[in-house]
């Protein structure tokens, strides 16, 4: 690791100035990805700004119905808080998929948002990798790309986002407040995580000099019908191959209102809300489930290694609707 | 002989730790990880370095009672915690119940990821969240035992499990 300075903030607005001001600054809370990435050279921050000591850890009920989850909340104490089990399963689900309970602890919320990829590429320093040192080249393209995105991938970067929170709260519609030295704003979760394009370097539209404050949860929470179903190499603490986060409204059999997203396959969680729409007003059953899957994957394009992923993202679609429906064939 | 490149400026910081209920001050340069305090400056070798980028849990420790991997976290962003390691468990010269529960069980061979697996047996047992044995494993899937005592680890976890149930 290369030697860095550091403080710690007492209030946001010191935090926010402290970041914006100081060069090569980088604010730390959870860490647990940070810091692995700082062993590794991979990432050098030449500051720390350790934020854990700000108010930001508090689970609060919003006067919309929904609930707002304080950026330095640990992902544990999100996933077991009786409020999110209770309305949001499958926010709590989804990040009990995720990473291990020592992680878990001491991982954040807003920390979730912001981990990087697990690219081997990206992670290799002898490597080319544009997100790493934009400009080198994408060395997945061409090489063992099992694990990469089969979505909204570009010639530049085609490395996944590796989040299982974040999937989740894309079904969900989360939106992510923010704070910076140009004041507050709220980014909607579909804006919050951006596609690699010619800028892979960027994995996020959260300015440098910003940090998250919370995420807020809308009052909908899909508690009667949803499912994260994740696949992956092993049972357990591997990230997704491909994952679907589904959400869905019934009135009887009937579909009011279906969210999908779809994890593992691209740069950010992939929704597709035209595809989405195809089941409004629709009977929950396999048939009808097909063509909303092949939508979902009529544009993806695979890899040497991972073309598998276009039939795995389209049946675990199918499956995830059916288990959110709760029927059997 | 080559001389040595100029080290950059040494950035400390003290902090005051409660380690095992023995509160302590110690200057630590800002980089140093918990795991790196505790054996490296404080002579607590007992938690383990194992693959240093919290894969394996081998460095696994409780934090204010929570299992947390102690190579991923900065000592100098925890003045003022409470840590037990594996060193603070035994009481009055008693082994902690678990500690036990894994020599009766012969939850280990080589004992490296011991220390590690038992501090996350106690944090999980704490969490009270694992009801199944798909929850044990599920649960203990930070732990890495590259002997491969998972059958007799898991033993330990449901015996502990079913105690608390029946309590």
């Amino acid at each position: 690791m290369k030697p860095f300075t550091y403080t710690r903030a007492d209030d946001i607005t010191s935090a926010v100035s402290e970041v914006s001001q100081q060069e090569g600054a980088k604010v730390i809370a959870g860490g647990t990805n940070l810091l692995d990435l700082m062993k590794i050279d991979v990432m050098q921050p030449r500051h720390l700004i350790d934020i854990t000591r700000l108010a930001l850890n508090t689970i609060e009920e919003t006067a919309q119905g929904g609930l707002l989850l304080g950026a330095l909340v640990t992902n544990a104490d999100t996933a077991y808080h009786e409020q999110v089990e209770q309305r949001y399963p499958l926010l709590s689900h989804a990040i009990l998929a995720g990473a291990t309970a020592q992680l878990r602890n001491k991982a954040t919320d807003g920390g979730n948002l912001l981990q990087r990829t697990r690219c081997y590429y990206f992670y290799d320093t002898h490597t080319a990798c544009n997100k790493r040192e934009p400009g080198t080249g994408c060395s997945a393209i061409h090489g063992y790309n099992r694990i990469h995105a089969i979505l909204g991938h570009s010639e530049h970067c085609i490395a996944t986002h590796p989040s299982d929170m974040a999937v989740a709260l894309a079904a969900l519609e989360a939106r992510i407040h923010v704070t910076g030295p140009r004041g507050e704003r709220t980014i909607p979760i579909a804006d919050f995580h951006r596609l690699p394009g010619d800028t892979p370097e960027k994995d996020t539209n959260l300015a440098d000099d910003e940090i998250i404050t919370s995420i807020e949860l809308p009052s909908k929470g899909f508690a009667q019908h949803y499912t994260y179903l994740k696949n992956r190499d092993r049972a357990s603490y591997a990230f997704a191959l491909v994952s679907v986060a589904a959400g869905l409204d019934m009135e009887g059999d009937t579909i009011q209102e279906a969210r999908i997203a779809l994890g593992g396959v691209a740069h950010k969680p992939w929704r597709n809300p035209e595809a989405e729409a195809l089941l409004i007003g629709k009977r929950a059953s396999r048939e009808n489930f097909q063509p909303v899957a092949d939508a979902y994957v009529q544009k993806a394009k695979g890899f040497e290694h991972n073309s598998f992923k276009i039939e795995l993202a389209c049946r675990s679609i199918v499956r995830a609707l059916m288990q959110a429906a709760k029927i059997d064939q | 002989m080559q001389e040595k490149a100029l080290s950059p400026t040494v950035s400390t910081e003290r902090i005051t730790l409660t380690i095992n209920g023995t509160s302590q001050q110690v200057e630590v340069e800002v980089w140093t990880s918990l795991l790196d305090l505790l054996r490296e400056h404080l002579d607590l070798t007992g938690t383990k370095k194992g693959c240093d980028h919290g894969q394996c849990g081998a460095c696994t420790i409780l934090l204010d009672g929570k299992r947390i991997n102690s190579c991923l976290t900065l000592a100098v962003m925890h003045d003022g915690a409470e840590l037990t390691t594996i060193e603070g468990l035994a009481q009055d010269g008693e082994l902690h119940p678990v500690q036990q529960a894994f020599i009766d069980h012969d939850a280990f061979q080589c004992g490296y990821c011991t220390p590690g697996q038992i501090c996350s047996t106690i944090g999980l047992i704490n969490e009270g969240k694992a009801k199944t044995l798909d929850d044990i494993r599920d649960l203990m899937s930070g732990n890495i035992c590259r002997c491969g005592a998972y059958t007799n680890i898991v033993k330990v976890l449901q015996e502990a499990i079913e105690r608390n149930q029946n309590l």
